[in-house]
């Protein structure tokens, strides 16, 4: 059992999720995130001032899938993430010790399904 | 209940050298006693609740005895048509301070947005009781020495729906037109002291606020008073309202000092902009409304209003083109607001073509003031309450002398020349007396009562500090 975290550009979300339906991968939580890498937030200007915004929008994608299902889970994900900008963001993969399905009781690779 | 304990033991420890700290502890701990007791406290507040309700119960009844005494039918001497007019403006007026409320709440950051829709809200219900009772008479009642109105309309003793002198719409009717001038002043200055004034000295604040700054300056201008003798002219506020809310604002700015934290950027652009929206309608009311009647000098004001907006928006915009290459929608808001500003004291004077030009120097000049000037001398007006009302009404008040013209309002008596010193005096004056007014008043407060929020309330936000609510919440 994996937990794999993606950050990724918020306009490629749409991709990474239809990709990862079609790999029969459903389990996916999505949040908005802030958060910043090399290359700086975005400029603004507000009433004259310029204002460099430390952070930019990005979207958080997590995913607990069978380890059978890691390597389609990642490809989905770099094909639908990817632009070759800067920014594109990281997939983070880590074992979980357990996962319980919560109306089943159901523990192990089976509560994933 | 209950926020009155005290760590117990820096206390004793100070209390064993110094004498005068037995005493304290002594009056905190009948303090913490009589809270603990509420039930005896509630009592005795409800006890004084009921009478403060019976006195101002009684003072009501005898100014509406004495009132209705004087009250006569002159229905005749009414125009309907003005009356109507005037009405509707008033509400108009009134639909700017919830205006103001977004156009500022927006601004702010995401935790204080209720403190400034509170601040104005208040103030539309503080002000009305003061006016009602005292303030109008200050500003209209009959002239002492040209400097402050008599007290022969308090409690609106003897004003009833007779016509007003010189007008055909009732006495009554100019009085709540007025009100509602009175209410957005005071409002206008949050804009300054947004995100760190305390809410109860606030509230002390614009109730002197009112009767000590504004009524007199009104009287002095619009009630026969010392700049109305002179000929000063200011169609619609823009010397009573404008200025005055922009000194008092920049004084607040320097007393209260810079806002603690990271100043976010404005946390909601749209509330923003429907705020300056419903500002500009309301504004129709204010200028054209301020002629107290359906004629040409209303519609005429009604068009220099709408074309200076226009062309002031559309100058920040460009302005912002210009420098930062992108024009910004927080720029073209506050530039519309800064031509309403301008063109409020001319609009009645002036024609489309000069007002286009009022508008279009507003714009320049709030736009220098706002990114240079005050990023040099760093104040923290936090909304540019004096870079846009004070420099803008000033603008205003000064053009009006230079294109004030007799072709549009046969009420200019004199030629331009004459007629700019005369408005270069009385801004002068108006931008001393209501600086050092309201500083001295502020400072005064800042004494007693305390302006500021303690550092831990500010970080927390004022929604939940002083009003206990949060305009957003984090789930559903």
């Amino acid at each position: 059992m994996k937990y794999i975290a993606a950050i990724i550009q918020p306009d490629r979300l749409d991709y990474v999720l239809d990709l990862l339906e079609k790999k029969d991968i459903h389990l996916v939580t999505v949040s908005s995130v802030m958060g910043r890498g090399r290359q700086k937030g975005n400029a603004a200007v507000y009433r004259g001032h310029q204002e460099v915004g430390s952070l930019l929008r990005k979207v958080k994608i997590e995913i607990i899938v069978n380890n059978e299902f890691v390597k389609p889970a990642i490809e989905a994900i770099t094909e639908g993430a990817r632009t070759g900008q800067i920014g594109d963001g990281k997939i983070l993969v880590t074992s979980i010790e357990q996962c319980i399905r919560i109306r089943t009781g159901e523990t192990g690779p089976a509560a994933i399904g | 209940m209950g926020g009155y304990a005290i760590p117990e033991n820096i206390y004793h420890d100070l209390a064993r050298r110094l004498p005068i700290y037995r005493k304290l502890i002594a009056v905190c701990e009948r303090r913490r006693m009589e809270l603990l007791m509420g039930t005896i406290k509630m009592n005795v507040m409800t006890r004084r609740m009921l009478w403060l309700t019976l006195l101002i119960g009684l003072i009501c009844f005898a100014a509406d005895w004495a009132r209705a005494a004087e009250m006569v039918d002159t229905s005749a001497q009414i125009d309907s048509g003005n009356t109507a007019w005037v009405l509707a403006s008033s509400g108009l007026v009134l639909l700017m301070t919830p205006g103001l409320a977004f156009f500022y709440g927006g601004l702010v950051r995401k935790k204080n947005i209720l403190s400034v829709l509170m601040q104005c809200f208040m103030a539309m219900c503080l002000v009305t009781l003061v006016w009602v009772s005292i303030g109008y008479t200050l500003a209209f009642g009959s002239d002492a020495k040209g400097l402050i109105g008599g007290l022969d309309y308090l409690f609106l003793k003897g004003i009833g729906t007779e016509p007003l002198p010189g007008h055909s719409i009732p006495h009554l009717l100019f009085m709540a037109f007025q009100m509602k001038f009175a209410i957005i002043t005071p409002a206008l200055i949050i804009g300054a002291f947004a995100e760190r004034m305390k809410f109860s000295t606030f509230c002390v604040f614009t109730v002197l606020w009112s009767l000590v700054v504004y009524s007199p300056l009104a009287h002095w201008i619009w009630g026969g008073g010392f700049m109305y003798k002179w000929g000063a002219l200011d169609f619609a506020g823009g010397t009573v309202v404008h200025i005055n809310a922009g000194m008092a604002a920049l004084a607040a700015a320097l007393i209260l000092g810079k806002r603690i934290g990271s100043l976010s950027p404005p946390h909601n652009l749209p509330l923003a902009i429907l705020g300056a929206g419903m500002l500009w309608f309301g504004w129709f009311g204010f200028n054209a409304g301020s002629s107290l009647a359906a004629d040409g000098i209303s519609v005429s004001a009604f068009v220099a209003t709408h074309v200076a907006t226009a062309a002031a928006g559309l100058t920040w915009a460009v302005c912002d083109w210009l420098r930062h290459k992108r024009a910004t929608t927080l720029g073209v808001i506050t530039g519309a607001v800064a031509g309403l500003v301008a063109i409020t004291p001319a609009c009645g004077f002036v024609s489309p073509m000069s007002a286009m030009f009022i508008g279009f120097g507003s714009s320049m000049i709030c736009f220098a003031m706002v990114t240079f000037v005050k990023a040099k001398f760093g104040y923290d007006d936090t909304l540019d309450a004096f870079g846009v009302h004070g420099v803008g009404g000033i603008w205003g008040a000064l053009a009006t002398g230079l294109f004030a013209s007799k072709a549009i309002n046969p009420g200019v008596e004199h030629a331009w020349g004459p007629q700019f010193v005369i408005q270069l005096k009385a801004t002068v004056i108006t931008i001393v007396f209501s600086f050092i007014a309201s500083y001295v008043l502020l400072k005064l407060l800042d004494w007693t009562l305390g302006l500021r929020v303690s550092e831990h309330e500010e970080r927390v936000g004022l929604d939940i500090t002083q009003h206990k609510e949060a305009a957003y919440t984090v789930l559903d």
